[in-house]
């Protein structure tokens, strides 16, 4: 397996294809980055989710890439395997101008991504996980099993991953799985590996498998972009880094030149004043209280008091537990221990219609997928978490749901021709607004929304803000999932920070500040003390 | 609203029909007469109301592949119970047709819901034991005409108001049809947990629960089927209506329900069902053999699927869209 062939082409090539690099300092003179990309920009309709990127990967190095959710780094990604192309920039492979227009010419490119979620076939083995699409064959075009297992388990041996190649993939855990993700990427001799989180469903002893797994990696010259929001592997296997803040490059350079703190201010420097802030509400009594609700797996001991007109945000990094917690709360899963009070009455909470009603609701995070029923008409979209109120005598009152569904249609200017158009003629948002309307036609007072504006343009952000500002005037009260610092600090009355399943603390947003706030949510000792 | 018209699939069956009635009818000008059409209508109405469960159930992104083994079963039980005792009154056959034909439906119900069997798995293999089943209670043997009572094979045939009993039957199932799904929270529940089962988890809809009583109301018809499918061939024996839910399928798919759940109308469905009632009785009638007459079902069913699919796809892009948006 002698692929140690990719040394730096640096020939006759070009003078120099990378020639504005934002701050970095061309450390040794001689050494030239494996991939260069340069001015990279990608929108989508109503939204700039890079603008102008630069980055460079070097072989035998490790770069990390950082951001907040939304900041960009998924969409680049996605550029580099082929399944977005980017609007402007150019792509420089080994000082060759390449275009990448499909996964595959990204694996001909010597790319490959190793992802959050593996995608990767239980019931195949790891041979031929490792080997699908790119099987050995023998001289009469049949699947030569001898061959690919023997070259698999040398993979894994580069790997020092100790995984027989015959097994099924759903016996393995998920820490092996990785492994057999990245033996993919091996094997299609890969040289430059992109790791998306790798870390994120891992315990403490497998991200050190993986630590080391990456140290293999750099060891046999590979470049790779490792991204990750915990700063403490960052710190311990990076030897660059590149910050993303809203789809721009706001630092790069080498990690010996920075502290943590420097990269939390580069992450969160944005200003506040985007976002719509929440106005001014009486907060009233309490509302609900919840005391001790505990996951067997996915979070543990959250308690707080919520109250009327109080918009409560929770903070946290991907993975810490929030939606799981929201879920819990709302009946789809169910929790092992706590209570929960809802206006001084204690509720048992076993499926989603008790939660209803007890005037309860929780708006997921894929509205699209998760909360349109798309051939189904607006008006039984809107009515659907309504039936009860909707029927007399087992009988749909259908004049009724029009008539609750024009109400909601009419306040969330929604825009459509007729109220019995299917939900899948919709545009995203107008989408969006009737799944809103399906809950707000529940009559909550209690309202759970998670990402509110995940993935939405600026304008529309500020409209669901001052949306949610009016909720809470009317006396409702709002429990906002988030995972960026701008909407959470202008919108929260407290923040409820979680990390790892954990309440990691709450703050009143006076005494909030995005450092405080990313170094609860990321269990950063610097700032501990700040 | 024309082109509102032809994208909606029931006026495209309704045309449909009237092509292939027009058709025939220039080899056979009496098929058209209302009296025959009535006669179509009173042989389809078995299949039009057992398509209406199978259509609920598939609604739920669930199959009932035991409707007909569930027919056979119960028919079975009235006429053998009719055999054994023909002073009973014919009241409580058909309440017991229907009291076997729900049970039948629940147990396919319950292993969906509470065993979590895919329906396709479970439905197969209870068509079976179904089938088994009426070997067991009959031993092999036939129930005839002649041991069945007069009051028992009358009824489906007597006439009021110019149609016969089963046809009213029909009519009046499709009528507490169109009641049920549109006007009830079961109803609406059929279509948004096909639709989009999450959506419908997070609406405080119970996925599990509907799609059991979808395979009960399907059952329950079922049943009632079955005494009408034994009365009227006035025999009752373990194959009776063997492979007949092949036909109940394809008359839910070629009147646009999805296979895929959550999109399907009462309409749609009659009409699907007297379009293949339509060919099995036209294609006799003009001489054209009963293998023809398979291959010619088959056909209409993939042409249906294929409408279908077209449709579906156009749905699929806009969720593609979306989701670019959203990232």
């Amino acid at each position: 397996m002698s692929h140690s062939a990719f040394t730096l082409v640096r020939p006759d090539a070009r003078p120099t294809t990378s020639p504005t690099l934002a701050p970095e300092p061309s450390t040794e003179p001689g050494k030239r980055p494996l991939l260069t990309m340069t001015g990279i920009s990608k929108s989508f309709p109503g939204v700039r989710a890079l603008n102008g990127v630069t980055l460079d990967l070097y072989s035998g190095e490790v770069t990390a890439l950082i951001g907040e959710n939304g900041a960009g780094k998924s969409t680049l990604v996605k550029i580099l395997t082929g399944i977005y192309q980017p609007d402007e920039g150019e792509i420089v492979i080994e000082g060759r101008p390449t275009l990448l227009p499909g996964a595959q010419a990204a694996t001909e490119a010597g790319i490959a991504a190793i992802h959050q979620e593996t995608v990767l076939f239980d019931e195949l083995t790891v041979a031929e996980n490792i080997y699908i699409g790119h099987q050995p064959r023998t001289r009469l075009g049949l699947i030569d099993w001898a061959i690919m297992n023997r070259n698999a388990a040398r993979v894994l041996d580069e790997l020092e991953a100790r995984i027989d190649p015959t097994m099924r993939l759903k016996d393995l855990g998920i820490a092996q799985r990785h492994l057999v993700a990245i033996g993919r990427a091996l094997s299609v001799h890969s040289r430059i590996v992109i790791m998306d989180e790798p870390t994120a469903a891992l315990s403490h002893k497998e991200v050190e498998e993986l630590y080391h797994v990456v140290e293999r990696l750099k060891a046999g010259d590979r470049a790779i972009l490792f991204i990750s929001h915990k700063f403490e592997e960052v710190f311990r296997l990076a030897d660059r880094y590149t910050v993303f803040r809203d789809g721009s490059v706001v630092g790069a350079g080498e990690m010996a030149d920075v502290k943590s703190a420097d990269l939390v201010r580069m992450m969160v420097g944005r200003s506040v004043d985007q976002v719509f802030p929440k106005t001014d509400v009486a907060i009233g009594p309490t509302v609900m209280q919840v005391r001790g609700f505990s996951h067997p797996t996915e979070f543990a001991d959250i308690s707080f008091d919520l109250h009327r007109g109080e918009i409560l945000g929770i903070y946290g990094l991907v993975g810490a537990g929030r939606s799981e917690f929201a879920q819990a709360l709302f009946g789809i899963t169910r929790p092992s221990a706590g209570t929960v009070t809802i206006e001084g009455k204690p509720v048992t909470i076993r499926r989603p219609s008790d939660a209803i009603g007890a005037g309860l609701v929780y708006v997921p995070e894929e509205r699209g997928r998760h909360g349109a029923v798309l051939p189904m008409s607006i008006a039984a979209n809107i009515g659907m978490a309504s039936l009860g109120r909707t029927s007399k005598a087992g009988f749909l009152d259908l004049a009724r749901e029009c008539q609750l569904a024009r109400t909601y249609a009419e306040r969330l200017e929604l825009r459509a021709s007729a109220l019995n158009q299917p939900v899948g003629t919709l545009s995203g948002g107008n989408q969006q607004k009737v799944v809103i309307g399906k809950w707000l036609a529940t009559e909550p007072r209690i309202i759970v929304l998670d990402e509110p504006t995940k993935g939405i343009d600026i304008g529309s952000k500020a409209a669901v803000h001052a949306f949610m500002s009016e909720l809470a005037g009317a006396g409702l009260s709002v429990v906002m999932i988030s995972s960026e610092l701008p909407e959470v600090l202008g919108m929260a009355d407290r923040i409820l920070v979680m990390r790892e399943g954990r309440m990691a603390g709450i703050l009143a947003r006076t005494n909030a500040t995005p450092e405080k706030l990313v170094n609860l949510a990321t269990g950063n000792e610097t700032g501990a003390a700040a | 609203m024309i082109g509102f018209l032809l994208k909606r699939r029931e006026p495209q069956i309704f045309a449909a029909i009237l092509v292939l009635i027009a058709l025939i009818s220039t080899r056979f000008p009496g098929f058209a007469a209302p009296a025959n059409l009535a006669e179509v209508f009173n042989d389809t109405a078995i299949l039009i109301v057992l398509a209406l469960g199978q259509m609920a159930v598939i609604l739920t992104r669930c199959i009932d592949l035991s409707v007909a083994a569930n027919l056979a079963l119960s028919g079975m039980i009235v006429a053998l119970l009719n055999a054994a005792h023909p002073d009973l009154p014919l009241a409580v056959l058909i309440l017991v047709a229907l009291v076997s034909g729900l049970l039948l439906g629940a147990i396919n119900g319950l292993l969906v819901w509470k065993v979590g069997i895919p329906s396709i798995v479970v439905t197969l293999g209870t068509l079976a034991v179904y089938r088994g089943v009426i070997f067991l209670l009959a031993g092999g043997a036939w129930v005839n005409a002649h041991q069945m009572s007069a009051v028992f094979l009358n009824m489906p045939r007597s006439v009021i108001l110019g149609l016969p009993v089963l046809a009213w039957t029909g009519v009046l199932i499709v009528a507490l049809g169109v009641l049920v799904i549109r006007y009830t929270g079961f109803g609406r529940a059929l279509y948004a947990v096909g639709g989009n089962p999450v959506a419908a988890v997070y609406a405080g809809l119970d996925v599990g629960r509907t799609q059991f009583l979808a395979f009960c109301l399907s059952g329950l018809l079922s049943g009632l089927c079955g005494y009408f499918w034994v009365s009227r061939y006035a025999v009752a024996y373990v194959d009776v209506a063997n492979g007949f839910e092949l036909d109940v399928i394809a008359a839910c798919v070629i009147g646009g329900v999805s296979i895929g759940g959550g999109i399907g109308s009462v309409a749609g469905t009659v009409l699907g069902a007297i379009f293949l009632g339509v060919i099995k009785n036209a294609l006799p009638v003009v001489n054209i053999s009963p293998f023809w007459q398979m291959a010619i079902s088959g056909s209409v069913i993939i042409i249906a699927v294929v409408f279908n699919a077209r449709a579906e796809k156009k749905r699929g892009r806009l969720i593609l869209k979306q989701a670019r948006t959203a990232s």
